[in-house]
């Protein structure tokens, strides 16, 4: 790899392709809400709004083989097939497909964009249809919850009352709990992964030191850059290098460069990259503003620090799951500094003390947070394992 | 004393095909449809066993990774912790059944998780390796060497097991706690049952194991 720079790329064609991706995007799509406005934790009401998905695999005939897959922060509804902007495949494609775990041949997948999204579920680089310029700013802060209500809206256009499964890893494992905690009913089982019931302080820290990098880049020009034609790449890409700290470990990051230089034998006594994993960062933020919208990096961001399942239950945590009938396999990772181990621990003594049936396993890696995307055979297994069970005991019949 | 308990209560129903004898007599304890903690599931043989022949509820918790992993692939609902100290997280009368199956000798402090079992369940079941068995006392007795038979077939420094008991002390124990033996079944190495009508001292000589079905008294 060459050493990368972060300000590459045209300014004027990033935002004509943020604001295509946003309104048209090369993915199914449904507009809702036209007699049923979405009702925000805001307090305003979004209508009409559009909902982009993925679905893979076909319904059965009693509609009971339904899972439904629930993205990360920076994730999308492409799953399983090729990414329309980047070209890369799906980024659960190591274990959504025909005879892996979450079997595209038995079940019926869906993921859908998230509110707040850029590609193609209304969020801020979406255009506003009162307005006909995209939302910026002027969208609503939407939480955690909001997307789950946007998530049932579209199974309700789909025909699916319940769910044989809501899975998904970190912000999507906050968005399963949430489906736990609204809408019990509406699923036969839950497989969170990586995630906690709330932001920690410091995660909120994390996400704080994102924001004000975008925010500081000149071309963010208060939210308003899709109008005047620039691009805040250069924030955006800042603050996604230092995310991605967050979502490693020290020993994972040790393993893949150590202290190894980038196409050079001695150091240049400047601020080039002279280090592989300066130049990997910088890879990795400069090609994500390439599909990702800097206003929905605020708006999603901001829903997962308000995130916060107890303090909708008076702070108890086990009320919040009173009564579920519904299986809930949860997983962590021992090397997962973002979402440790100890957080996912909480909720399952509070899933315990609520008498629901509850799993809970800890997986040893050292590729920390982001070890739920990654070849990870005991995840495999416990997924394959848990979703089988879940499939035999509710009876699900294969579709013809 | 040996008549305040009655062992014999306890009646060998069908047995289904399965290895290990001292599971299928906690199996046989456990009412069908009920509720059951297994604490210390290790791999979920009996979970599996207690959900296929007794349709239970069938929870569990164990301490190995490995264990819960495996557990977790079969579809059990099972979740990683440490029987001597998460069980305080568990809600009075959550279940049914709370089973310790040969396990009781491995926790750090078997009388407290002895208590919590009896409060967060309605019946408790425990199985464990009788140390006062005959071929041990023997071991003790010739070689003066901590014993290794073929139930405990590791050395005392490998050993996981840090509370062995023998039946006697078993019993005492549930006297302190002052709780109920509803039932009692002791056997040999061959799986032969100790006869029900022996007193208490010839359990503790001739059972290899035993498996215990207690209930709170109030």
């Amino acid at each position: 790899m060459s050493i990368v720079r972060l300000d590459r790329g045209d300014k004027a064609s990033r935002a004509e392709i943020i604001r295509r991706e946003a309104d048209e995007p090369r993915s199914q799509v449904v507009v809702l809400g036209k007699d049923k406005p979405l009702k925000l934790d805001a307090g305003v009401e979004l209508s009409p709004y559009q909902v982009a998905y993925q679905t893979y695999g076909e319904l059965n005939a009693d509609r009971s083989n339904a899972i439904l897959i629930c993205h990360a922060l920076t994730g999308d509804q492409h799953v399983h097939n090729v990414h329309p902007v980047t070209g890369k495949e799906g980024w659960w494609d190591s274990i959504v497909g025909p005879g892996l775990p979450i079997d595209t041949d038995r079940f019926f997948v869906i993921c859908s964009n998230v509110l707040g999204g850029c590609l193609g579920t209304t969020g801020p680089a979406s255009k506003n249809p009162a307005t006909g310029e995209p939302y910026g700013l002027t969208f609503p802060v939407v939480t955690v919850r909001d997307m789950v209500r946007a998530q049932a809206a579209l199974l309700d256009h789909l025909g699916i009352g319940q769910l044989l499964c809501v899975a998904g890893g970190s912000m999507g494992g906050m968005q399963v709990l949430q489906w736990v905690v609204t809408y019990p009913e509406r699923i036969f089982s839950a497989l969170p992964i990586a995630t906690a019931a709330r932001h920690s302080a410091q995660n909120i820290a994390f996400h704080e030191v994102g924001r004000q990098a975008v925010m500081a880049d000149p071309d963010w020009r208060n939210g308003k850059y899709l109008v005047e034609g620039t691009s805040p790449h250069r924030g955006l890409a800042v603050a996604r290098m230092a995310a991605h700290i967050t979502y490693l470990s020290d020993a994972a990051l040790h393993r893949k460069f150590g202290r190894r230089l980038q196409d050079r034998e001695l150091p240049t006594f400047g601020f080039d990259a002279d280090f592989q994993v300066e130049n990997y960062l910088r890879y990795q933020g400069s090609s994500f503003v390439e599909r990702f919208d800097a206003n929905s990096y605020l708006y999603i961001t901001r829903a997962m620090d308000y995130f916060d399942l107890a303090g909708e239950h008076g702070d108890v945590l086990a009320n919040a799951f009173r009564n579920l009938k519904s299986r809930v396999c949860m997983v962590s990772f021992t090397s997962d500094w973002l979402f440790p181990t100890e957080e996912a621990r909480q909720i399952v003594h509070a899933l315990n003390a609520a008498g629901a049936p509850v799993s809970f396993a800890e997986i040893e890696t050292d590729k920390g947070h982001d070890a739920f995307l990654l070849d990870e055979p005991e995840l495999f297994a416990i997924v394959r394992g848990f979703l089988d069970s879940a499939a035999k005991k509710r009876g699900v019949k294969a579709p013809k | 004393m040996l008549t305040s308990t009655n062992p014999g209560a306890f009646v060998a129903r069908a047995i289904p095909k399965t290895p290990r004898l001292d599971l299928v007599v906690v199996a046989n304890m456990v009412e069908p449809g009920s509720r059951v903690l297994d604490v210390g599931c290790g791999d979920g043989e009996l979970l599996q066993l207690l959900a296929e022949t007794r349709d239970v509820d069938a929870r569990g918790i164990e301490i190995s990774r490995d264990g819960v992993n495996e557990c977790v692939a079969k579809g059990l609902a099972v979740i990683q912790g440490d029987a001597d100290t998460d069980l305080a997280d568990y809600p009075d009368s959550t279940f049914d059944y709370v089973i310790l199956s040969q396990t009781i000798q491995a926790t750090r402090r078997p009388r407290w998780v002895l208590e919590q079992m009896l409060r967060i369940g309605k019946r408790v079941i425990v199985s464990f390796p009788n140390f006062g068995h005959w071929r041990i006392r023997g071991q003790l007795l010739w070689y003066g060497r901590m014993p290794i038979t073929q139930n405990l077939p590791v050395s005392w420094y490998d050993t996981p097991n840090i509370h062995f008991c023998t039946i006697r002390d078993f019993v005492d124990l549930t006297r302190a706690l002052d709780v109920k033996i509803e039932r009692g079944v002791a056997f040999g190495p061959s799986g032969g049952r100790v006869r029900f009508d022996a007193p208490w001292w010839f359990w503790n000589l001739f059972g290899e194991q035993a498996v215990f079905l207690l209930s709170r008294k109030n």
